[in-house]
């Protein structure tokens, strides 16, 4: 079982959306303090559906491919409909095995999309 | 070119972990600062032990009571032995991580005080750290910390400078878990003796991979844990010198540590065992016994010549590829059997991922050493651990998985 297989590798080397966006409206951060896996994400929420995403990110191959192929699943979903999403959501998205000792590399985005706040204005 | 242990004797063979496949592919064992896996006759002797002289220790009277207090005890002399110290002088544990903290809330509790210094080093495990950062919080002490040099060396110079009369304490590891750096700690105690301090050693990664000898050392406190030299898990030992152990007080109270009890107060055994409360881990201490027959038959200088030529065969292979950033010292003589390395734009558990698909078992992460990762300018590293059973063909095994990290993140 290849997990490594072209699809991950070409988000790890080519992620989408991996810049900021005009006008973001939210955003989030989330980490794994022992391994430094971490990213920031901001979103654009508009009448409750998501209209642009953006995130910037390091980390293993894992945290951030399932970061970038979030981001191009949940373009115009609605943001109470993903804050519902369960981890078997991600674990087909990526279509690989995830071990116990990688869940956590694997979920980091979606932890992200679910804690999403409002940007503070001040 | 195979560095064999004993080529008469294929040491792989004692263990029987190794008859068995990860991800269809033979057993390399490379992670073993972690923990180390075990001869049969270890495993003989806890059965041993279990079924024929199990029973409670210290107070009975019956046959098995008296066999095992017997074995138990003898197998704190043979451990008194291996290390250079006396009988008197062992406490077993439950770890290393245990034992460091005995001497954090028994003598440290008792003998540190407002504005004292403590001196850690930058290459510390968590374990010989965060207990002296809470010790030091709590006590509103200052917690110091040696410096480490680009070479992954202790900045001797530097730790000199922090000494003062204020230093009441100095920990330092006997060998880094990540770059394998071994400490002068003979010199490190000599300097905190001359300013009044005392020192303590951890000792996780040295003993049974190098020779220890406390009273050469001349360390106050020295620690270590059974299950990273072929001993079980939940066994670790505390050596602490005799006259400073009379100093200090309990820090755990019960049964067995107790002289008498009465209502309103009770006394306390002298020697180690006013710090073994209750039922210790007796089976595995008396294995760990086996365990060091085992070394002993080998002979801990044989096994630090063995990890020496591991380490030189390692980096001779791995500095092949030159996006490889190996964090070990240049002079293979202050190293021992670790080699830690890092790879631009592969984080180090994608590099052990890919390890493990080829039965290659590695460490990778901050191995419980954050400040020191935060030091080298990294999230992180991949890590290669030798011991006894390790030969080159398992460093061959994971050149090749190396060259598929490389291939497949085209680093």
């Amino acid at each position: 079982m290849d997990i490594y297989n072209e699809t991950i590798l070409d988000h790890y080397h080519n992620p989408h959306h991996a810049s900021p966006i005009t006008s973001p409206t939210h955003m989030a951060a989330a980490t794994n303090p022992l391994c430094g896996d971490m990213l920031t994400v901001e979103a654009r929420i508009e009448k409750d559906i998501v209209q642009d995403i953006g995130f910037i990110g390091n980390g293993c191959a894992i945290s951030q491919a399932a970061m970038s192929m979030l981001a191009d699943e949940v373009i115009g979903k609605k943001i109470t409909a993903i804050k519902k999403l369960k981890p078997r959501y991600i674990y087909n998205m990526l279509g690989i095995h995830i071990s116990p000792g990688r869940t956590k590399c694997a979920l980091l985005g979606l932890h992200a999309l679910q804690h999403i706040l409002p940007y503070e204005k001040k | 070119m195979h560095f064999y242990l004993n080529p008469m004797h294929p040491i792989k063979k004692d263990f029987p972990i190794f008859h068995r496949l990860v991800n269809g592919k033979k057993l390399v064992y490379l992670d073993n600062a972690s923990t180390t896996q075990k001869p049969r006759a270890l495993l003989d002797a806890l059965q041993t032990f279990y079924t024929t002289s199990n029973a409670n220790i210290h107070r009975g009277i019956h046959t098995l009571s008296e066999e095992a207090t017997e074995q138990y005890e003898h197998t704190r002399k043979k451990i008194a032995g291996y290390i250079g110290g006396t009988t008197e002088e062992i406490i077993f544990t439950k770890n290393c991580t245990e034992a460091i903290n005995c001497v954090r809330f028994s003598w440290g509790q008792k003998n540190i005080n407002a504005s004292d210094e403590i001196i850690v080093s930058g290459l510390e495990h968590h374990a010989n750290f965060v207990p002296w950062q809470e010790l030091a919080k709590e006590k509103k002490a200052v917690l110091k910390i040696i410096p480490v040099t680009k070479d992954f060396l202790l900045d001797m110079d530097g730790y000199k400078k922090l000494l003062s009369k204020k230093t009441k304490l100095v920990c330092v590891t006997g060998q880094s878990n990540v770059t394998g750096t071994i400490n002068p700690i003979e010199e490190i105690t000599h300097l905190a003796h001359r300013v009044g301090a005392r020192v303590l050693i951890d000792g996780a990664q040295t003993v049974g991979h190098r020779p220890v000898h406390v009273k050469k050392i001349n360390c106050d406190f020295f620690a270590f844990s059974a299950h990273k030299m072929l001993g079980p898990t939940g066994v670790g030992v505390l050596y602490i010198k005799k006259d400073i152990m009379e100093q200090m007080p309990p820090f755990m109270h019960g049964g067995e540590m107790v002289e008498s009890v009465h209502e309103n107060i009770a006394t306390y055994r002298s020697g180690p065992w006013k710090f073994e409360a209750g039922t210790p881990n007796i089976a595995d201490v008396i294995a760990f016994g086996a365990a060091i027959d085992y070394l002993k038959r080998i002979g801990t200088a044989h096994i630090m010549r063995h990890e020496q030529k591991l380490l030189a065969y390692a980096k001779k292979v791995f500095s092949k590829y030159p996006t490889v950033r190996l964090l070990s010292p240049t002079n293979p003589k202050q190293s021992g059997g670790i080699l830690s390395f890092t790879i631009p734009g592969v984080h180090p558990h994608d590099i052990a991922t890919i390890f493990n698909n080829e039965g290659v078992a590695i460490r990778s992460g901050l191995h419980c050493a954050e400040p020191l990762a935060r030091k080298l300018g990294i999230n992180g590293s991949a890590r290669l651990s030798f011991y006894i059973y390790n030969d080159t063909r398992d460093i061959d095994a994971a050149a090749r998985a190396l060259k598929k990290v490389l291939t497949i993140f085209k680093a």
